[in-house]
């Protein structure tokens, strides 16, 4: 039997879905179980197994003898808005679930870069977090818990669906950010927030040194934007780099945040926009990143931002790049080949700052590995881990590149 | 145990640091749970990361399991050694090595109280923002262990959102740095699995936390009512207007009446069925008085009898410190405590807190509440006589019927305590065998002979592995009988 027969029996038909341009055969099992059912029956025949959830954010390209998408995995079993909890499927898209959760009075608080329909998982997988990461944290701070796929097939839950919970060793943070390499994540369990009542974003254009200045500025002044993003002129299409402020939250709270920003920017007028200017400016924003071959993101103190911009604008040029100067955070999307990567990589590691590779073709993924660098003692640890969560290695993973 | 070891240890830290006599080594043997009780085979005192990282290492020669604690004030028994097992006592290793203010970082060793940091960190306007109750004395390092919560988790976070990078020294002496001072993993997020592993993976030797930014406005209110219900209603209401009080902690009567009688008197209304204690803070002064009033008319819409702002600092303190020191005033209930810890869906409050009043009624104890109200965060206190073994058995029982009527609602069985010893027969009530088996697997991968801090955590009866082995256990997913 081919494999793709043998999915058949163990899936039903409706489970094979078309073939990529690779031609890999790509499987969308229906339910929790069956992908618990396939990852099984790969690890017992050895097949090698690429995980994928929309399609549009990390290029599906990795050589495997199967792909295995989430995208039928797109229920909301519970939205909780009294007890703002939600639990996902992790197939859904974004947009889906943003509206979901809208439609109740739920927001959460994540702008991940990509497209709209960018899948629950995947964003949660490779812990991808957006300008909102400045006033609401990484990806992990969202989640309650999650149940995931070994690589063997064995289910596996963790943590919960109440907001505190310390029962047992928090798997959940193993697969925020684990890119798969410890298991097919199916459900989430998310923390929300009220949809803000008042959400306006401003924008201030200007040399990149004066932009950041005010943005120490409005941090010093006791303001408390939900995002406060600077971004290359390439990446917002505009002259210059320009400083985005967004306030989000009770109208008590953006009111006070907009009496102070005109006095902490120095001189500079912000511009507000309108609503749908900000949202197609925060779209386009996130879209941008998954239009370039390569992705990543590294974190620095906030007092190295600069340096680390630099750094980033002397190695690899300038192209399109978004910053959380607070928050330490740099997202990089352009061309580049392995040794320039590499290279920037042992360079920030000299500095204490990791480079996480969020997407790029595989060639180039496979090579540098979205992972490297590792301090003392973390490589054997993370070997180990991935031979706990995927004995047979079946799950296609560029961890630490070849 | 070697007869050589004593003298070994002794040689590495000196033998002021080494209790090996009985009397001495009992006074380790509790932390803050009274009903668990372990003498451990010798107890360590390291003074320097160079003297711990030498008695690890020693240890790890001779095989022998050993056990991390901080300053005690656990409470599940995680911190318990036994004959087996030597204690190592973190307490001396107190320095806090870096406070950098302009990048809202400190780095310090696991033995700095907590409160130490909060006060280090404030003269740079900043806070070190998880607030256990006991951090007047407990440590940073079993912070870490126990992913340890407080009141202002509720705005701040827990333990977990202010860790940024760690040194581990593993129980094969060696040592791992992991996270960044960024934030940002070198690969896997294994800072955030190794929060909350309960000394399971190996010990803190270095701890670089995230500081917030001290708020410049605080208000905070003290609401009255006549029943735990349209508390917990109250909650619910203030939640979802989506306003994030810094905390929302809540008493009933039984805990007011404690607090008013002890010297930690906070005038509270001794015939309010509950009180309600909430904080709104923020950097900016306006938003927080609008905010404050928001939350006021919320308050009294949903049937506060009155509510009360703190006029001044000093009433601020006060109002908290009846809080904080509700579980030393219950001290006047009876001889023991036990102090529970259970999480439900905030909406499901209500509920549980009548079954919990129900379940203490059905077994004659004295139940007091007081708890993280926002987070859903329960902490039902029985106040009981530990020497008295009928009672004993009593507390047990309604502490188990306690935690599974919080799963039923949903919720789980801790959520800021850990599982330690106390809450091991209660894990394959939420997790099933395979998720047990994971989590030992993931234990064996930091540790892979089993001997940091053994017999906490997951019940290894209750894994996938050992009921494959020994098919007379429970079967797959099914729970194992609570005593």
């Amino acid at each position: 039997m081919t494999i793709l027969e043998k999915v058949s029996a163990l899936l039903g038909e409706g489970a094979i879905l078309e073939a990529g341009t690779d031609r890999v055969p790509r499987i969308a099992p229906g339910s929790p179980d069956a992908v618990a059912l396939l990852l099984g029956t790969a690890h017992q025949e050895g097949w090698r197994v690429r995980i994928e959830g929309a399609g549009t954010w990390l290029q599906s390209d990795a050589p495997a003898d199967l792909a295995l998408t989430t995208r039928r995995l797109d229920r909301v079993p519970a939205i909780e808005p009294s007890d703002l909890t939600a639990t996902a499927e992790a197939g859904i898209g974004l947009d889906q679930l943003r509206q979901q959760l809208a439609d109740r009075g739920a927001w959460l608080a994540i702008d991940p870069p990509g497209l709209a329909g960018r899948t629950l998982g995947s964003v949660v997988a490779t812990a991808t977090a957006g300008p909102l990461r400045h006033a609401f944290g990484p990806i992990k701070d969202h989640l309650l818990g999650v149940t995931f796929v070994t690589g063997d097939g064995r289910m596996v839950q963790s943590g919960g669906r109440v907001m505190k919970n310390v029962a047992g060793y928090d798997l959940t943070r193993l697969q925020a950010g684990g890119f798969g390499a410890f298991g097919v994540i199916v459900l989430v369990h998310l923390r929300l927030r009220t949809l803000p009542r008042a959400d306006i974003t401003y924008v201030l254009e200007g040399a990149r040194e004066d932009l950041t200045q005010i943005g120490e500025d409005i941090a010093a002044a006791g303001l408390t934007p939900a995002a406060l993003e600077l971004v290359s002129p390439a990446l917002a299409r505009r002259e210059r780099w320009v400083l985005a402020v967004r306030l989000a939250g009770s109208p008590a709270l953006v009111a006070a945040d907009e009496a102070g920003l005109g006095a902490a920017s120095g001189g500079g007028r912000f511009t507000p926009l309108r609503a749908e200017e900000a949202h197609a400016f925060w779209m386009r924003l996130a879209e941008g990143f998954s239009v370039r071959p390569v992705t990543f993101r590294i974190g620095g103190v906030p007092t190295a931002s600069d340096e680390l911009l630099d750094l980033l604008q002397h190695q690899l040029g300038d192209e399109w790049i978004s910053a959380s100067p607070a928050a330490g955070a740099i997202r990089w999307t352009g061309d580049t080949n392995i040794d320039r990567l590499q290279r920037l990589r042992r360079t920030l590691a000299g500095l204490e700052v990791p480079l996480t590779l969020e997407r790029a073709p595989w060639p180039l993924r496979g090579a540098v590995g979205h992972f490297g660098a590792y301090r003392e003692g973390v490589g054997p640890l993370v070997a180990s881990l991935r031979r706990t969560f995927d004995p047979g290695g079946a799950l296609v993973v560029a961890t630490e590149g070849s | 145990m070697s007869p050589h070891l004593a003298s070994d240890l002794a040689a590495i830290v000196g033998s002021h640091h080494l209790r090996e006599a009985r009397a001495e080594r009992v006074t380790y043997a509790m932390d803050g749970l009274p009903t668990h009780r372990r003498v451990p085979a010798l107890v360590v005192l390291p003074g320097t990361r160079e003297e711990l990282i030498a008695v690890v290492r020693l240890l790890a020669a001779h095989g022998v399991p050993f056990v991390p604690r901080g300053a005690g004030t656990g409470l599940s028994g995680g911190a318990l050694a036994d004959e087996a097992a030597v204690l190592l006592v973190l307490t001396r290793l107190n320095r806090i090595l870096r406070i950098d203010g302009d990048n809202r970082l400190a780095v310090v060793e696991p033995g700095v109280v907590n409160a130490k940091l909060g006060a280090a960190a404030r003269p740079a306007g900043l806070q070190y923002a998880p607030d256990p109750s006991s951090q007047s004395a407990c440590t940073i390092g079993g912070n870490v262990a126990e992913n340890a919560g407080g009141p202002h988790c509720l705005k701040y976070g827990v333990t977990a959102n202010h860790i940024l990078a760690l040194e581990v020294l593993l129980a094969d002496g060696s040592l791992v740095e992991i996270g960044s001072p960024g934030g940002e993993s070198w690969g896997p997020d294994l800072v955030g699995v190794f929060v909350g592993s309960e000394g399971n993976f190996g010990i803190a030797t270095r701890i670089t936390v995230r500081l917030t930014p001290l708020p410049r406005a605080v208000r905070t209110l003290l609401a009255d009512f006549n029943g735990l219900r349209i508390a917990g209603e109250a909650v619910s209401a203030i939640i979802a207007a989506g306003i994030v009080p810094a905390a929302l902690e809540m008493m009933d009567q039984s805990c007011i009446c404690a607090v008013e009688d002890s010297v930690y008197a906070a005038g509270y209304p001794r015939d309010a069925a509950a009180v309600l204690l909430v904080e709104i803070d923020g950097r900016n002064g306006d938003a927080v008085v609008a905010e404050t009033e928001v939350v006021t008319e919320l308050l009294r819409k949903s049937g506060a009898r009155s509510v009360r702002s703190a006029a001044s600092e000093v009433e601020r303190e006060r109002l908290w410190q009846g809080r904080k020191k509700a579980f030393g005033a219950m001290g006047r209930l009876s001889r023991d405590l036990v102090v529970q810890d259970a999480v439900v869906p905030r909406s499901a409050l209500p509920q549980v807190l009548e079954t919990i009043s129900t379940i203490a009624k059905h077994y004659g104890l004295v139940v007091s509440n007081v708890f993280h109200a926002g987070d859903g965060n329960l902490h039902p206190n029985i106040s009981f006589d530990a020497t008295d073994p009928v009672l004993k058995k009593k507390v047990e029982a309604a502490s188990a019927e306690i935690m599974q009527a919080c799963i039923a609602a949903g919720g789980t069985i801790t959520g800021e305590h850990g599982v330690g010893i106390d809450k091991l027969r209660y894990m394959p009530l939420i997790f099933d065998a395979e998720s047990l088996g994971a989590m030992h697997a993931v234990r064996r991968v930091f540790d892979p002979e089993e001997r940091v801090n053994p017999g906490k955590v997951v019940p290894v009866h209750a894994c996938r592995e050992w009921i494959s082995a020994n098919p007379g256990a429970a079967p797959r997913g099914q729970p194992r009988a609570v005593a």
